[in-house]
């Protein structure tokens, strides 16, 4: 057993790894969170409340795992599993390391971007399925939100694309040798991050599951471990997200060469992570209109200009 | 790779039986986005990666979504399914389904004397796009035009 592209150590060692980061980062969150909040958090199960995750999971195996009379099965069971299904398959493109990664995929970034797409039935089916109107609007909003920001998502990364001339995300790695694409594309950057939170919508685009509102949102009805897949797909998500902003802007694994380029590439997506988790601590969640303008009227613009110049600088390099 | 290639195929068959045989409107639509994506999959192990991948973005990713949200707004309840279920039922079926085995029939005997075996050329997205913005730059222009109608006419209908 080698560490190659595709093999079956590396296959399952990155299904491993990325399923318990996602699982462990509901503790690291609560941490975090409480400690921005200045509260100590959950901190009495194991070391520094470590076994936190384990406690929960027993719990929310235990729990009844109820389906609503009133609800369609079909769409109902089959919706938490398309999450955490996209997600998982998206890591499928993602380079880990030299070596590390499940397939080396001329069309890396089109996949990603597939799948993030077909990531809107989720939540589509659970909240259409449930058959409870707070669910219904939840799943309405977040269609609304993930369509329209999945197109800035894909033009935001053209800048990108273009500069490495390679849809492989391996090359796209590669092409940073020099410095990464954060610099020359910090416009795609940022409009990338923002398209990123509204497409895992997490808070501060929480807005299809937002409590005070909708209840929960389209996992109103949802309890046990299907609520639990919808819960783990989330964190999922923020992995995701924030391994391909590394990925794509941050250089990858690349790294001066005192820590093996895996570390590289893990203290990179925890910064990120931590980034994300700051921003549900410190900004206010905006109003779905105002969400919908924003994405609009500011970021289509801005990332089509983006592309634009970029495209112009490039041919005029040649 | 021509294993893939069948199962696809059939998976696409199926599903698209499915569809039409499907009395709730949302799992037909399931099972249309599950055709669609077994259509990705031929495209795949045809060599063509590029339109794989557009055709899981476009079609099931962004089209069918519009379909399925359209179905959230209307709310079409148990009466639908019911309407639905007395038009998909044995009678009303039965000349349609006649009609189209015709058709199947013919289709395979025209097929039957076409010998070709399946050989797969990989066509990258760089030669995919060397020919869009080559030759077929006017049909790209021309199409561009036409989404630019769509979108305009969609604005104004809107506004209204």
């Amino acid at each position: 057993m080698t560490w190659e592209v595709g093999s079956p150590l590396s296959i399952i060692s990155i299904l491993a790894v990325v399923i318990v980061v996602a699982a462990m980062l509901i503790w690291v969150e609560r941490r975090l969170l409480s400690f921005w909040q200045e509260r100590l958090g959950p901190n009495r199960v194991g070391y520094f409340g470590l076994l936190q995750v384990v406690a929960d999971m027993i719990k929310i195996f235990y729990k009844e795992d109820w389906i609503p009379p009133f609800a369609d099965k079909f769409g109902f069971v089959l919706a938490p599993a398309i999450i955490m299904m996209v997600i998982l398959l998206s890591f499928a493109v993602v380079p880990f390391a030299p070596g590390v990664g499940v397939i080396d995929s001329n069309i890396g970034v089109l996949f990603m971007l597939a799948m993030a797409s077909l990531g809107a039935y989720s939540v589509m089916l659970g909240g259409l399925s449930s058959n409870n109107k707070y669910a219904l609007l939840g799943a309405l909003r977040a269609t609304a939100q993930m369509v329209s920001y999945e197109v800035f998502m894909g033009i935001s990364l053209l800048g990108v694309v273009a500069l490495s001339g390679s849809f492989n995300l391996r090359e796209i790695v590669l092409a940073q040798q020099d410095g990464w694409y954060v610099i020359p594309q910090f416009v795609g950057f940022v409009i990338f991050l923002i398209a990123g939170i509204a497409e895992s919508h997490r808070l501060p685009f929480d807005i299809p599951e937002a409590e005070q509102e909708i209840c929960a949102g389209y996992h109103t009805e949802y309890s046990g471990m299907k609520f639990g897949m919808f819960f783990v797909g989330e964190y999922l998500g923020l992995v995701l997200i924030s391994s391909l902003i590394t990925v794509l802007f941050f250089g990858g694994w690349l790294g001066p060469a005192f820590l093996p380029p895996i570390i590289w590439f893990s203290i990179k997506v925890f910064c990120f992570i931590g980034f994300f988790i700051l921003l549900r601590a410190a900004v206010p969640r905006p109003r779905y209109d105002q969400l919908m303008s924003y994405g609009w009227l500011v970021l289509l613009p801005i990332s089509l200009i983006n592309l634009l110049v970029t495209a112009a600088i490039i041919l005029s390099m040649q | 790779m021509i294993i893939l290639f069948y199962l696809a195929g059939a998976v696409a068959l199926i599903s698209t039986v499915a569809v039409i045989l499907q009395s709730n409107i949302v799992h037909a639509l399931i099972y249309l986005i599950l055709s669609l994506l077994a259509v990705a999959v031929v495209f795949y192990t045809l060599g063509a990666p590029f339109a794989a991948v557009l055709e899981a973005i476009v079609y099931a990713g962004a089209i069918m979504v519009l379909f399925l949200f359209v179905i959230m707004m209307l709310n079409l309840g148990k009466f639908s399914v019911d309407q639905e279920k007395s038009w998909t039922s044995g009678r009303v079926m039965l000349v349609p389904a006649i009609m189209s085995a015709i058709l199947l029939a013919q289709l395979i005997n025209v097929l039957r004397n076409y010998e070709h075996s399946i050989d797969v050329v990989e066509v990258g997205v760089l030669e995919v796009s060397a020919l869009l913005f080559g030759p077929y730059v006017l049909a790209v222009e021309l199409a561009s035009i036409l989404l630019l109608a769509g979108l305009v006419s969609a604005y104004h209908l809107a506004k209204k």
